[in-house]
């Protein structure tokens, strides 16, 4: 393999990462609030896409020429809001009146959650996949030499790293942040000292989902045909993202996510694509038999 | 013996009833399709042409002294383990005297075996992977084979497009790429051309990066990229070689036969090539007729699918025409002696392997339109 075609994998391996990283930001957050995998959060994923799939026609005709990017943001933000919605909706129907319950039961909702939003969205969007529209121009950037990088990744890349900034602020700095660190360390404790579980876990789902939602949208850009199944299989890798990196820890999804993108990429760019997914698993089967808490799972940073 | 007639007489009486009434009823003709999923095109445009061909059979009188054909259609969403399902009710519950379905050649082999042993004519319309027809003597297709469509796609790159050096990605999932990848490379290879690189990539809607393949393509540097995958993937394969650089022509089979092909490629695919059965610019009034019927009752131009289940039922027609009857084993007699029926994708004449032999035509893609380039005789 040659440099040049080993950055060209590697290009594409983040690239592929920042979409998985985006997806696991949701698992792992909620996992750390509540002890639960949202198994529904993939198909949140899918609602992401199809939003901005209805969105576009609707919006962008009023951000002509030179404000296209802010249409751009416009979408982006709209979707983002319905998928955290969605998200909160989905948290109040269908856990949170089980939250009592052994976690098996909330487990088992969450699939069936999963599975009403994939066969709803087959009888509601129908199931044949749909071309996307063009949100932005997907093409190659110029001056990259023999390396192509196209808009589409680096938009991709560049909402990725900013909602990550952004979370990690909103989980930090801010009340609620603090809130949904005490909830995660000791629910009972936090709960007598006058935090409002209820909200927290409502703001926690609502962000996870508006997460999903962006990365819905620019999962969509990059491979433009989507369809109410989408979801699946995404959704199934960014889970063992957020757990190769730590579940309910932060950096540990979007570094899984990435680390999952490039050993991905670099096996299906070898000669044995024919077994992509199989040798990229065994590969984590790997890691984890070694770190079994995950990569960042050992260090006992917060859990969020 | 009181109780037990008691219990038993009104049954009989009823079966004794119900067959009665059932001889002068519909024929009742099982087929099942990918209505939903990620080759929804090829299930509902072949079962359009069924569709289409059942009218046309009944306003013309009907079979058997005007007995009219009830299509049973079940959906097997794209996916394993629904068509043996779907087919087993067919036979069970619906009493099909005959199976129509699939085009994805993995669905038809699954079905396949399920008709064999019940004894019932299976006709698939556009399953071109050899081993569909192998699985038994009711097994027969309407189209030709990939044997021959990978021929056809070997000489089209040798002769037409002049080129030595391909490169290959595959789907994984699929017996009908695995079959189309082997029996090009064969003809392909030993007529002088190579084969750089392969790649595979798991098809059905699991992937949709490919820059990985294509990347490790590209640097093999070949003159063309065959992909014989099905439409979804290939548009988004194009989509992404031409934002990696890649600039020769791709080409592949009949599984890219979808207007949602041009759709989703979109301009990437200008310049690129796939064989398949039919093309609605053929000027044979009897293709020119069937694309205006097919577009007035459905406000659409008809892709290949569609006049290939036309076919297929028009064919089964005229087999239970022969037969006389709507027995299963008469009527799979009368398939193996259909001889130069004039369907709108050719002549079709069944061989002894219950095979069609028939031409392919190559269509190229221009801004979303597909363009009559070639035909390749068998």
């Amino acid at each position: 393999m040659s440099q040049i075609e080993f950055l060209q994998q590697l290009i594409n391996g983040l690239s592929l990462g920042a979409f998985y990283a985006l997806i696991a930001l949701g698992y792992t957050m909620v996992y750390g609030i509540l002890r639960f995998i949202n198994f529904a959060h993939g198909d949140v994923f899918m609602l992401g896409a199809f939003g901005g799939y209805y969105l576009t026609p609707r919006i962008m005709p009023h951000f002509a020429g030179n404000l296209a990017p802010v249409g751009v943001v416009v979408v982006l933000l709209l979707t983002m809001i319905l998928c955290a919605l969605i998200g909160m909706v989905i948290e109040r129907l269908a856990y949170r009146p089980l939250r009592s319950r052994p976690k098996l039961t909330v487990l088992i909702t969450a699939i069936g959650v999963s599975l009403l939003l994939e066969y709803g969205g087959q009888f509601v969007f129908g199931a044949d996949p749909k071309p996307y529209p063009e949100l932005i121009t997907d093409r190659a950037l110029e001056n990259t030499g023999a390396l192509t990088i196209t808009t589409t990744q680096v938009a991709a890349f560049v909402v990725t790293f900013l909602l990550l900034i952004a979370l990690t602020l909103i989980v930090k700095r801010t009340k609620l942040g603090m809130a949904m660190r005490a909830v995660s360390n000791n629910a009972t404790a936090a709960s007598l000292m006058g935090i409002n579980i209820d909200t927290v876990v409502s703001f926690t789902f609502g962000l996870g989902s508006a997460l999903a939602g962006a990365a819905g949208i620019l999962y969509a850009l990059s491979y433009p045909s989507i369809d109410p199944l989408m979801g699946l299989l995404p959704g199934v890798k960014a889970f063992v993202a957020a757990v190769l990196g730590g579940i309910g820890n932060i950096p540990g999804a979007a570094v899984g996510g990435l680390i999952l993108g490039v050993v991905e990429t670099f096996v299906g760019g070898s000669a044995f694509s024919t077994y992509r997914d199989a040798i990229a698993f065994a590969l984590l089967i790997g890691i984890l038999l070694f770190r079994p808490a995950g990569i960042f799972g050992k260090a006992q940073v917060e859990k969020v | 013996m009181k109780t037990f007639l008691r219990a038993v007489l009104p049954i009989a009486l009823c079966t004794f009833a119900l067959s009665l009434t059932s001889r002068a009823q519909d024929i009742v003709v099982g087929e099942f399709a990918s209505l939903t999923g990620s080759e929804a095109t090829f299930g509902v445009n072949s079962s359009n042409g069924v569709e289409l061909a059942r009218e046309q059979i009944d306003s013309a009188g009907g079979l058997l002294n005007g007995r009219k054909i009830k299509i049973v259609l079940e959906d097997d969403q794209s996916k394993p383990g629904q068509p043996s399902a779907a087919v087993k009710k067919l036979i069970a519950s619906d009493k099909s005297i005959a199976i129509l379905g699939e085009i994805a050649s993995s669905r038809s082999l699954e079905a396949a075996p399920i008709c064999q042993a019940a004894k019932i004519p299976m006709i698939t319309p556009g399953s071109t992977n050899p081993k569909v027809t192998t699985i038994g003597d009711y097994i027969f297709r309407v189209c030709f084979n990939d044997k021959f469509q990978g021929q056809a796609d070997a000489r089209f790159a040798l002769e037409n497009l002049k080129v030595k050096k391909v490169a290959i990605l595959a789907d994984v999932k699929s017996d009908y790429s695995q079959g189309l990848q082997r029996y090009f490379k064969e003809y392909f290879t030993s007529h002088g051309g190579v084969v750089a690189e392969e790649r595979s990539y798991s098809g059905g809607g699991t992937d949709r990066d490919f820059r990985a393949q294509l990347t490790s393509l590209k640097s093999a540097q070949p003159d063309a990229i065959f992909i014989p995958g099905y439409y979804t993937e290939v548009g988004l394969i194009a989509k992404q070689a031409r934002s990696l650089g890649i600039k020769v022509p791709l080409f592949g089979g009949d599984g890219w036969d979808s207007p949602k092909l041009a759709a989703i490629g979109g301009s990437a695919l200008n310049g690129c090539y796939f064989t398949t059965h039919f093309s609605t610019q053929d000027p044979n009034p009897k293709v020119q007729d069937f694309v205006k019927n097919y577009q007035a009752k459905y406000k659409v131009m008809p892709d290949g699918m569609a006049p290939l289940g036309y076919d297929a039922m028009m064919i089964l027609g005229d087999a239970i025409k022969t037969a006389g009857s709507t027995d299963a084993d008469k009527i799979r007699d009368a398939l193996t002696k259909v001889k130069n029926f004039e369907g709108v994708t050719g002549s079709i004449t069944i061989d002894a392997d219950r095979n069609a032999s028939k031409s392919a035509v190559v269509l190229e893609v221009q801004n979303g339109a597909y363009k009559f380039a070639t035909r390749i005789a068998p």
